[in-house]
């Protein structure tokens, strides 16, 4: 029997599978090197980089809970410069598409991040981080209102010749509403969901276990969530949506592709598996055979609702 | 990159102390490959509970096929681990981080609080294997005779002349706390070169120790981790001088120069 077809397209570009790493989980690329043939990946989105390097939050920076994890990583990052010089070299020859996730504290910021990686060879795409609730300057604001969401969506889409994909912040009361602004605005595609602001407390010495107070969940603890808000978007918006969420294996990516993402993010799996990427592509594969289905658009949004 | 992700197969599981397990396990790629000071991340559980990997240094490799590590019941993960037995399989992945480095050093103090002995054992070992091996002194702490198993021999089958303990309740050796023997038992003659790994109290008072003879001091170090492989960037810890980026424990640990790291 032939391969089946796994290649789909997000913004006009050709990914070989739908199975990308999400950013933060999967450094910059090459730390899996030992675990994962990185270009049997569909992509690889690396780390969130801002224009200058951040320090990050103080630790203890993260705390495993029931069946996730909180993270205050604070953004830490070797900063544009930087990132250009010793990163792209080897993600250039990784052999599969690699996205770089951006984030900044105002418009100019990501304005200046866009402009400057359009100019990088090597780079496939940008995933505009407006959600991460670390920091406490920026991420918060972008992500949670739909006017300035709209608004740092059409100053990265208007300085750069890259696809773009917004990725948004679950924290928000209607996150349709959202992915309706940054559609607006111009994006070529939504991923989601970014972790869900948590927190964890130590009784014996009635501290907060995160230096920050608060952080990140993720992991299969936040599935049932992500899995909900992609259903949601992909009905709300035309551009492709990418699911992210607690996606530990084959059946949880096939989940979100049901409901209708294009294509999905391995994360904190990472971590637990360090070939759970790699496992979910081969996953997939076996899955369209073994159902006898020609590719993977077979399966994109193909959720019954009795 | 030396890191492999093996099936480990049991061999061997061991309780040493009421809480402490020895577990000996097949895993030939990580076996060969592996240093002094470096560590695995062992999968206690194949489902989500616990969820991440736990780090645990390497206590020895034999031949080069097997590894062994010893460990502390102290919640969930390595409860489950002291629950396993001969012929399962456990995944771990590893060599990881950097060891100690002890080339050319001519006097050499290991000392060990706790569970910061596993690492210890094996450094020993590579020490004494070298053909002139140099002079080596080991100081070793617990909170009672009884935590140290048969660790005290092992250390002399190695061929280790001088060890010295200290315990909590008195119940062998010094009665009182291991960092106290460094005084007794270092003659200030020498440049030591002194490897800790424990409690952050105890490595805290060998390096001011340390730093009050001038003598070089190698301490490997704890924080909680995700990954182990320098991706979460969640085990940061801050230098010596407290700015500029932070270190990571996985990756540029977890064995530092007592000087690089803060000791707050
Ligand atoms: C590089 C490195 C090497 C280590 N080597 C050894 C070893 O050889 N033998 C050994 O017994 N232990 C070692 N540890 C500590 C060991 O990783 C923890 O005891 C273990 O993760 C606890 O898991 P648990 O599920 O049993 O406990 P949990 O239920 O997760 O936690 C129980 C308690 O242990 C603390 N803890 C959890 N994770 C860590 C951690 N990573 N470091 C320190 N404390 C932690 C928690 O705060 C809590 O108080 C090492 C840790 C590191 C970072
Ligand atoms: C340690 C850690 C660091 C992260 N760093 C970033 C980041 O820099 N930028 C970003 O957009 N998302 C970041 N994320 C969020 C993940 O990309 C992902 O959206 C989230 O973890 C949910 O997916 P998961 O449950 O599969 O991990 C991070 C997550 C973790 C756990
Ligand atoms: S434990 Fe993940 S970066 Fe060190």
């Amino acid at each position: 029997m032939n391969q089946p077809d796994m290649h789909i397209t997000v913004g006009g570009v050709v990914f070989k599978n739908p199975v990308l790493t999400a950013s933060g989980t999967f450094g910059y690329g090459k730390e899996f090197e030992p675990y994962v043939n990185l270009h049997h990946l569909g992509g690889v989105v690396v780390k969130g980089i801002s224009l200058a390097p951040r320090r990050g939050n103080p630790p203890p920076r993260i705390v495993e809970t029931a069946g996730g994890m909180l993270n205050a990583i604070g953004l830490e990052n070797v900063g544009l410069d930087r990132f250009i010089s010793e990163k792209i070299p080897y993600l250039k020859e990784i052999g599969t598409r690699v996205i770089v996730n951006i984030l900044g504290d105002s418009l100019e910021e990501y304005q200046t991040l866009a402009q400057r990686l359009s100019e990088v060879e090597g780079i496939s795409g940008l995933e505009v981080n407006i959600s991460c609730p670390n920091v406490k300057k920026g991420g918060v604001a972008f992500g949670t209102d739909p006017a300035m969401a709209e608004a740092v969506t059409r100053a990265v889409c208007t300085h750069s010749t890259l696809p773009v994909i917004v990725k948004l912040s679950p924290n928000v009361t209607d996150i349709s509403q959202i992915a309706r602004a940054v559609e607006a605005g111009g994006a070529q595609a939504v991923s989601l969901i970014n972790t869900l602001l948590g927190m964890a407390i130590d009784v014996k010495t009635r501290r907060p276990r995160l230096a920050n107070v608060v952080g990140g969940l993720s992991g299969p603890a936040i599935k049932p969530i992500a899995l909900r808000m992609v259903w949601q978007v992909a009905q709300a918006v035309k551009i492709p949506v990418i699911g992210i969420g607690g996606i530990t294996t084959t059946e949880d990516a096939l989940e979100f592709l049901l409901a209708g993402a294009t294509a999905i993010e391995v994360g904190t799996a990472n971590f637990v598996n360090p070939r759970a990427s790699q496992d979910i592509v081969e996953g997939l594969a076996r899955y369209l055979t073994d159902n006898k289905l020609s590719g993977i658009s077979e399966v994109i949004g193909g959720l019954v609702v009795p | 990159m030396n890191q492999f992700e093996e099936q480990g197969e049991i061999v061997r599981q061991e309780q040493l102390a009421p809480e402490i397990f020895r577990l000996t396990l097949t895993a030939p790629d990580i076996a060969s490959n592996a240093r002094p000071g470096q560590f695995v991340m062992v999968r206690t559980n194949p489902g989500y509970d616990p969820l991440l990997r736990r780090p645990l240094s390497i206590h020895q490799t034999i031949g080069n096929e097997q590894l062994q590590l010893m460990f502390k019941v102290v919640g969930k993960g390595t409860r489950m681990l002291a629950a396993m037995s001969p012929g399962q399989r456990l995944n771990l992945n590893g060599p990881l981080g950097h060891g100690f480095d002890l080339a050319g050093k001519q006097a050499i103090c290991l000392v060990g609080g706790g569970m910061g002995i596993a690492p210890l054992y094996f450094l020993a070992k590579e020490i004494l294997r070298t053909s002139k091996p140099p002079k080596c002194v080991v100081l070793l702490g617990a909170r009672t005779a009884a935590e140290f198993g048969p660790l005290p021999r092992d250390f002399m089958d190695i061929g280790v002349k001088e060890t010295h303990f200290a315990t909590d309740d008195g119940s062998l050796g010094h009665h009182g706390f291991v960092a106290e023997l460094l005084k007794h038992h270092l003659d200030p003659a020498n440049n030591w070169t002194v490897c800790t790994c424990g409690p952050h109290p105890m490595m805290k008072a060998v390096v001011k120790e340390c730093r009050g003879h001038g003598w070089q001091c190698q301490v490997s170090l704890e924080t909680m981790m995700a990954c182990g492989i320098s991706a979460c960037l969640g085990c940061a810890v801050p230098r010596g001088d407290l700015s500029g980026p932070y270190l990571h424990v996985c990756k540029d640990g977890p064995v530092f120069k007592a000087e690089e790291v803060a000791w707050l």
